[in-house]
């Protein structure tokens, strides 16, 4: 009974959070335009539909079109899903190995905890950007798949560290020295009785990722260490540049992509900050 | 039942774990079959150490201690397991000791899936029912509500009752009342003596001295690790040998008696006196002497039933 | 000096209602008095004390006025009552040792303090060496950190600045629950030696420990779910207490000298009503044995004796007529 009131009283703040509210809505919007997209345009992405080049926005082309006559519209809803897919899998990797590692590190503690901190830091360390550029050297053809599985295994530090550190409070906890004294073993007492506890915290652990894992596949696809074969928005911004956008000033191929990056993106943290204050009841301001 | 043989817990702390803190320096009493012992000290002397030893939640760095003819600090699986069905604990903060996002009765679902997991739902129920009554509960008013709709109280019991389930004969209370309310002490205080009389064995720890003597038999009197006076607890508070537990009796504050003027070092905090007796710094002049800062006391015999750790009475 | 509280009535404001923390709270505090207030979880100490210094959201007054020295305090104006902080009423806060700043050393704190009431350090700092001195604190102190200071040496630490200004009222919040028996008793006897050496006039003691209140304090002041039960001078409140509640209380406490195989003592059964919506008339009478039909209007803080006030109509002989 007290369970309901508690889930509802959540709600009720989460309904209310302003910043929730606004964040959600542009993530959603985005999502959306991901999956309605593609069915308002009869293009493929790459396809040569405009003889005249580039053109700016208009009636038959919303977005206008690129230098090679192709509609940017339709490269931006197929660019939204690999945005997407990547934040998604890649996120989602690094909140899975984060998750392992920090649970693992803050519940052993001692010996095993500095294994797995020196692991992180050494990883944390790495310069990723060299070590794509190794990969990339080796992997002429490479897909979205790949990008977002790097992004996932050099992402995962900072998740670790978090929860980690999370870990290590609750388990100094006295409900937890009962369920050892209760005969539970540790993963048991990890998965029942601490990470239930941080459901809240892994949530925004997650959609931390999810918004870094874009902005990182981004980055990455504008210095042409992408995908060799998809399209994504940051695809979508290098040939943008690459084919001399800026100086021909063919603003609707590279603003549209920079914007939605940086609408998700920030809509995403935004949402976190909201999350947090629903979640914290001391943040809330009444 | 329950012995410790000279149970030492050292830290290493430090960069590389260079210095080493000891919290706990070769301890050794035990507890016999149905009696209630108080583990009686304040902040630093090692007394939650020393519980958290005897239920294997930390590993003792040297010492045994044995249970009943068995050393359990080898125990492991499902030996430790079977240990736990005898020895329980029972801890300070009543809210803590519960996750608050669950009801408070899933201690006992844990119970009963790691312990008695083919017990029929029917017998587990009548069960879980006739021990609540045994604590004092209304099973009706506590089962299936949160922690924070219960009582500091009602959360203590109820980790009794949790005890009770397991047939514990050892029950490790780690200052149990301290955060209840004043007026619902001493009714937890009264059960766990109640307890006794089903065979019970307790090590009640505590830094409150009025309640050591409430409940216990016998007393052990800590001090940075190390045993001060132990015995009967009549003896101990009757005739206080060590300094130091001439200290605590005067300085606790008492209701019959306003308190007497006793001399207390206060200024700054000295290192413990590593190689002699710990308790040298803050010891009076007058009681002390040169050899107290080098030699360690040991413990001594001075009548039945009551040792202390003291050079002055080692003379004879 | 004296403190004058007349119906002091503070509510916390929630999402599902009211919490009648304080209701009608009226007492008096006399020059030089030590009065402890005690009693246990929820009965209102803490929002009595929060009120007499700063009075936020959620908290509400809702009725009552307190006099300082004669001076009404605006207790719902917190700009106005900054004024009095530190200067007429200062207070301890719990865990207060614990509050203080980790990257500041304890010197700088105090200057910062100071200056916020504009004072100088340096014309002031005479006297607070001397006031180390008899908490036999060296004035190192001064220039070191937090973190290299004991619990009992913060405690100290606080406790001097909390009074270096004179005010007229100080309020120590459970300042001696997280210290060893032997600082427990250092701190206490301070507390009486700074009221004894006037740096400060009045002082309130809150506490959940009435053996400490019984070592140093003039007068108890007992209250029970937000509403005041008795007060009077520590031997009557520990000797002869006549509010039901309080007669309980003292009795279920252990002393030293009485052991369970020989007298059995007994708590009170049940627990305090939730303040959300609190029972008419005396909220103990569900756990007194001696509740009859009056009980269930609130009985006021009669003066049956000379200092000594009880809030039981049994007390008043109200129940000859029943």
């Amino acid at each position: 009974m007290m369970k309901r009131k508690v889930r509802s009283e959540t709600l009720y703040f989460a309904l209310r959070n302003n910043k929730l509210r606004v964040g959600l809505s542009v993530v959603l919007f985005f999502l959306v335009l991901t999956f309605v997209g593609p069915l308002l345009t009869r293009y493929a992405p790459y396809d040569y539909v405009n003889p005249l080049g580039a053109q700016p926005p208009s009636a038959k082309y919303w977005f206008g079109t690129t230098m090679f006559g192709q509609d940017v519209f339709t490269q931006f809803v197929y660019g939204l899903k690999a945005t997407f897919l990547v934040g998604v899998v890649g996120g989602g990797l690094g909140t899975l190995i984060g998750v392992i590692v920090g649970f693992t590190a803050g519940y052993r503690g001692g010996m095993v905890d500095e294994a797995l901190n020196m692991l992180t830091n050494i990883i944390l360390v790495i310069p990723t950007l060299a070590i794509l550029l190794i990969i990339a050297a080796y992997l002429k053809v490479r897909g979205i798949m790949t990008e977002s599985v790097f992004i996932g295994c050099t992402a995962w530090p900072w998740a670790a560290r978090a929860i980690r550190a999370q870990t290590f409070s609750l388990r100094s906890r006295d409900f937890v020295d009962l369920a050892r004294l209760s005969g539970m073993s540790p993963w048991r007492i990890i998965f029942t009785e601490i990470a239930p506890n941080m459901m809240s915290y892994l949530l925004l652990v997650f959609i931390l990722q999810f918004g870094g894992a874009i902005l990182n596949a981004a980055t990455l696809d504008f210095i042409g260490l992408g995908p060799t074969n998809a399209v994504s928005l940051g695809l979508m911004m290098n040939n943008a540049v690459l084919w001399g956008a800026l100086l021909l000033g063919i603003w609707w191929w590279f603003i549209p992509p920079g914007l939605a990056i940086m609408a998700i993106v920030g809509a995403l943290y935004v949402t976190n900050v909201g999350l947090d204050e629903v979640f914290n009841p001391k943040l809330r301001e009444m | 039942m329950l012995t410790l043989d000279r149970v030492s817990k050292v830290y290493r702390v430090g960069t590389f774990g260079g210095r080493a803190l000891v919290a706990v320096s070769d301890v050794s009493f035990d507890v016999r079959d149905g009696e209630v012992m108080s583990l009686i000290g304040e902040s630093g002397s090692g007394k939650s150490t020393i519980g958290r030893m005897i239920l294997r939640l930390i590993p003792a760095t040297s010492g045994r201690i044995v249970f009943n003819d068995v050393d359990i600090s080898t125990l492991k699986g499902s030996a430790l397991k079977e240990y736990y069905r005898r020895v329980q604990g029972v801890f300070q903060d009543p809210f803590s000791s519960y996750n608050p996002i669950f009801k408070a009765d899933r201690t006992f679902r844990i119970l009963r899936d790691e312990f008695f997991p083919d017990t029929p739902a029917a017998e587990w129920q009548d069960r879980m029912e006739s021990t609540l009554r045994a604590v004092g509960l209304n099973p009706g008013q506590v089962l299936g509500k949160f922690p924070h709709q219960l009582s500091g109280g009602q959360l203590q019991r109820f980790l009794i009752a949790r005890a009770l389930l397991l047939d514990v004969q050892f029950l490790v209370a780690d200052e149990i009342i301290s955060m209840l309310d004043a007026s619902t002490r001493v009714d937890v205080l009264n059960l766990l003596a109640d307890l006794k009389s089903r065979g019970l064995s307790i090590l009640f720890i505590t830094h409150d001295l009025s309640l050591g003597y409430y409940i216990s038999e016998r007393a052990v009197i800590l001090y940075r690790g190390c045993i001060m006076e132990m015995g009967a607890t009549e003896r101990i508070f009757g005739t206080p040998l060590h300094p130091y537990t001439q200290m605590l009796i005067a300085s606790a504050p008492r209701l019959d008696k306003k308190w007497e003027e006793v001399e207390i070092e206060l200024r700054g905090e000295q290192l413990e006196n590593v190689a002699g007796c710990v308790y040298y710094n803050r010891c009076p002049q007058t009681m002390r002497d040169a050899a107290c800062r080098t030699q360690k006391p040991t413990l001594v015999a001075v009548e039945s039933e009551h040792w202390v750790a003291c050079r002055r009475y080692a003379r004879e | 000096m004296s403190l004058q509280v007349e119906n002091l009535t503070v509510y916390y404001q929630t999402l599902r209602g009211d919490v009648q923390a304080l209701e009608k709270a009226t007492f008096a505090v006399a020059d030089g008095e030590i009065m402890g207030l005690a009693g246990e979880s929820g009965c209102g100490k803490s929002t009595l004390a929060n009120s007499l210094i700063r009075l936020v959201p959620p908290m509400r007054l809702v009725a009552g006025q307190v006099r300082l020295d004669g001076e009404l305090l605006p207790l719902d104006d917190a700009k106005r009552m900054s004024e009095y902080r530190f200067t007429k009423i200062s207070v301890i806060p719990q865990y207060a040792m614990n509050a203080l700043n980790p990257t500041r050393k304890i010197g700088k704190i105090i200057a910062e303090l100071l200056q916020s009431k504009g004072v100088d350090f340096a014309t002031i700092l005479p006297e607070l060496k001397r006031r180390l001195d008899l908490v036999e604190l060296s004035h190192d102190v001064l220039g070191m950190y937090p973190i290299e200071l004991s619990g009992g040496m913060k405690q100290r630490a606080v406790m001097v600045l909390s009074v270096l200004l004179n005010p007229s009222l100080l309020i120590a919040d459970e300042i001696t629950s997280a210290l060893d028996v032997s600082t427990q008793k250092a701190v206490a006897e301070m507390l009486v030696g700074f009221r004894d050496r006037e740096f400060v006039r009045s002082l309130i003691v809150i506490t959940h420990d009435i053996s400490i209140l019984y070592q140093m304090a003039d007068s108890i002041l007992i209250m029970y779910a937000g509403q005041l039960a008795e007060k009077a001078s520590t031997d009557v409140i520990i000797r002869a207490p006549r509010h039901p509640y309080t007669r309980l209380l003292i009795a279920s406490l252990p002393k030293v000298g009485v052991r369970y195989a020989e007298r059995r003592l007994s708590g009170i059964p049940g627990r305090p009503p939730l303040l959300l919506d609190p029972p008419a008339g005396c909220r103990f009478r569900d756990r007194c044995s001696m509740a009859f039909e009056k009980c269930m209007e609130v009985p006021p803080f009669v003066e049956i004796e000379a200092g000594h006030f009880v809030a039981c109509w049994k007390e008043f002989g109200a129940d000859a007529d029943a």
